[in-house]
């Protein structure tokens, strides 16, 4: 009781529909009279998310789970992988190819801004199977 | 919620509204629904764009507007007159020609609206230099000021705290015309609107910020009383169109047009006109994914203030005649003359408080009970058949749903649900008529040949 739980599928190497889960979650944060300020931090988190899925993995998918006092973020993809978290954590990092970077992203920031913008971040990663992170953020 | 009473200016003639989904369907914030056969507003969700009254098939939005003799209270009654009013004239009316015509019709003195823009534009600056969070947006369009009051209220403290055009001018034409010696409660000043947003906008000002203007009269109705006096006088006008003419340059000229605002800012300005495309971009601000432009011009109507509900000449060609006379007069720049003694005294009159967020998607105040109605949507959503038909009443199923929630619908009302319903004899058939009668209003079923496109239209 009290929980929702939602589902959203990422597509690798499709820039179009990033920000596609970001965009579902913000309404759904908007209709639960969460603080705009707290729904930014999500939103942002959520949407670095999303791109890193798409730059770099096959295929992914998310899921989100609320309640009335925190939002429960997992972004689970099949993808080549981080070798090393510790690196990849650090600003300005970035294996995105020159290509994604002409798009504008890969700017080496994604991961160590979502870890900002949440009140709890964690991430495993498998060379070769994928990565997956798990965030959360409380909701007031 | 203590959010201060919204006045809007759209409203819906009865008499003539016979209930259809046009306006429904088109308002970019769900703010409509049919009930008796008739399109009802809500209120705290309008944002006064005027989209519905564009897409009426029968005409049946009207904008409340000041009586005209209301003028008469004043012993000098200025009328502040923005360029469209110009532009969607034919091009062999001179501007002259209109404002003699407007001072026959009982103004002492026409101003232009746009005279006070170079100061507006450099408090914008000024603002822009110290903010912090970017972009900043545009306060000139009171249509996506509201917009994002409601439906994006994280972004109300990037809207720029620069009144408009309208009120500056307002503010400057009045001290302008007590510093002649007239007494203020002599000087009645009305601006010549495009559009219902800039109505709303004034009329519902807190109290203890009064608006520097008397009244509003809505362009149509001055454009045809002027266009009439036009063609029905013989020979020369017998009033010189006053002073302040033409003196307004290029960017005086396009302001209130697209792309009118964002060349004269400073760094990546973008100019978006049409609420639609308004709110993609601004859910894309709203979401950070755009993070690197400075300043948004948005405009809520289509070639923005050409494309104003009021306006009575078609879009374009008011945009073509506004063109053509900017580059006539691309000569002229800088701040107008009579303006520049008032410069500061303009300046340190022009900031407004950032716009209060009042958000119309809110499901509850309190998350627990919030999250269950969500809850209840989502199931809910799982028996509506997703078509998004409308004839339920609310603009799609999404809609209806959360309306049954909030206990201001029924599941009955959807028309596929009825049709289940009877197939398990859980519905009368009269019942069921019933239903689509409280929606569409009483004997909607029945035939009727004069109804739009049918045999005896009109008759």
């Amino acid at each position: 009781m009290g929980a929702m739980e939602f589902r959203y599928e990422v597509e690798g190497g499709n820039f179009s529909k990033a920000g596609h889960a970001s965009s579902a979650v913000k309404k759904i944060l908007k209709q639960l009279n969460v603080d705009a300020r707290i729904i930014k931090r999500v939103v942002v988190a959520l949407y670095e998310g999303e791109v890193n899925v798409v730059a770099h993995a096959h295929k992914g998918h998310i899921l989100v789970n609320i309640n009335e006092d925190e939002i429960g973020i997992s972004i689970i993809d099949q993808g080549p992988g981080i070798p090393d978290i510790d690196l990849a954590m650090q600003e300005g990092f970035s294996t995105a190819s020159a290509a994604v970077r002409e798009m504008g992203f890969g700017a080496g920031m994604g991961l160590p801004n979502m870890k900002k913008n949440t009140d709890n971040f964690e991430i495993e990663s498998q060379v070769g199977v994928g990565t997956t992170v798990r965030m959360t953020t409380r909701l007031s | 919620m203590a959010y201060e009473q919204f006045y809007h200016a759209i409203k819906v003639d009865e008499s003539l509204c016979y209930g259809c989904t046009h306006c429904m369907y088109v308002c970019p914030t769900g703010a409509i629904r049919i009930r008796n056969g008739k399109a009802s507003i809500r209120k705290e969700w309008c944002v006064d764009c005027g989209e519905c009254k564009k897409s009426c098939p029968v005409d049946a939005f009207y904008i409340e507007q000041d009586d005209f003799d209301k003028i008469y209270d004043f012993k000098y009654r200025v009328a502040l007159v923005p360029a469209v009013m110009i532009g969607q004239f034919p091009s062999n009316i001179s501007e002259s020609e209109i404002f003699s015509v407007m001072r026959e019709l009982g103004f002492t003195h026409v101003f232009q609206t746009e005279h006070t823009v170079d100061v507006i534009n450099d408090a914008m600056l000024l603002q822009a230099r110290m903010a912090e969070d970017k972009p900043l947006i545009s306060s000139f369009c009171p249509a996506v000021v509201r917009l994002i009051q409601v439906k994006f209220p994280s972004l109300t403290d990037q809207i720029i705290r620069v009144m408009s055009p309208v009120d500056a001018s307002a503010i400057f034409f009045r001290k302008k015309l007590q510093d002649a010696g007239i007494p203020d409660e002599e000087i009645g000043i009305f601006y010549v609107t495009p559009c219902a947003a800039k109505i709303a906008g004034i009329k519902s000002q807190v109290s203890d910020r009064k608006s520097p203007l008397n009244g509003v009269i809505n362009m149509d109705f001055l454009y045809n009383k002027v266009y009439h006096g036009i063609k029905n006088r013989a020979g020369r006008s017998s009033r010189s169109p006053g002073e302040n003419l033409p003196n307004l340059g290029p960017k005086h000229i396009s302001w209130s047009l697209t792309n009118g605002e964002a060349p004269y800012m400073k760094g990546r300005c973008l100019a978006i006109d049409e609420i639609h495309n308004v709110i993609d971009f601004l859910e894309r601000v709203e979401s950070e994914e755009i993070t690197d432009v400075d300043f948004l011009e948005l405009r809520a109507c289509d070639e923005s203030c050409a494309g104003g509900v009021l306006v009575v000449g078609n879009r374009f060609l008011t945009v073509e005649r506004l063109r053509k006379r900017a580059a006539l007069f691309k000569d002229i720049h800088g701040i107008p003359e009579d303006l520049e003694p008032y410069h500061d005294y303009l300046m340190n009159r022009l900031t407004i408080p950032t716009p209060e967020p009042r958000s119309m998607l809110v499901l509850d105040e309190d998350r627990a009970v919030a999250i269950r109605k969500m809850q209840q949507v989502r199931k809910l959503m799982c028996y509506l058949p997703g078509i998004d038909c409308a004839a339920c009443g609310a603009p799609n199923c999404e809609s209806l749903a959360r309306d049954i929630v909030q206990k201001e619908a029924q599941l009955s009302s959807c028309i596929f649900i009825q049709r289940t319903m009877e197939k398990h004899k859980k519905l009368h058939g009269d019942h069921a008529i019933r239903i689509i009668e409280k929606t569409w209003g009483k004997d909607r079923l029945d035939k009727d040949c004069t109804k739009l496109g049918a045999k005896d239209e009109g008759t």
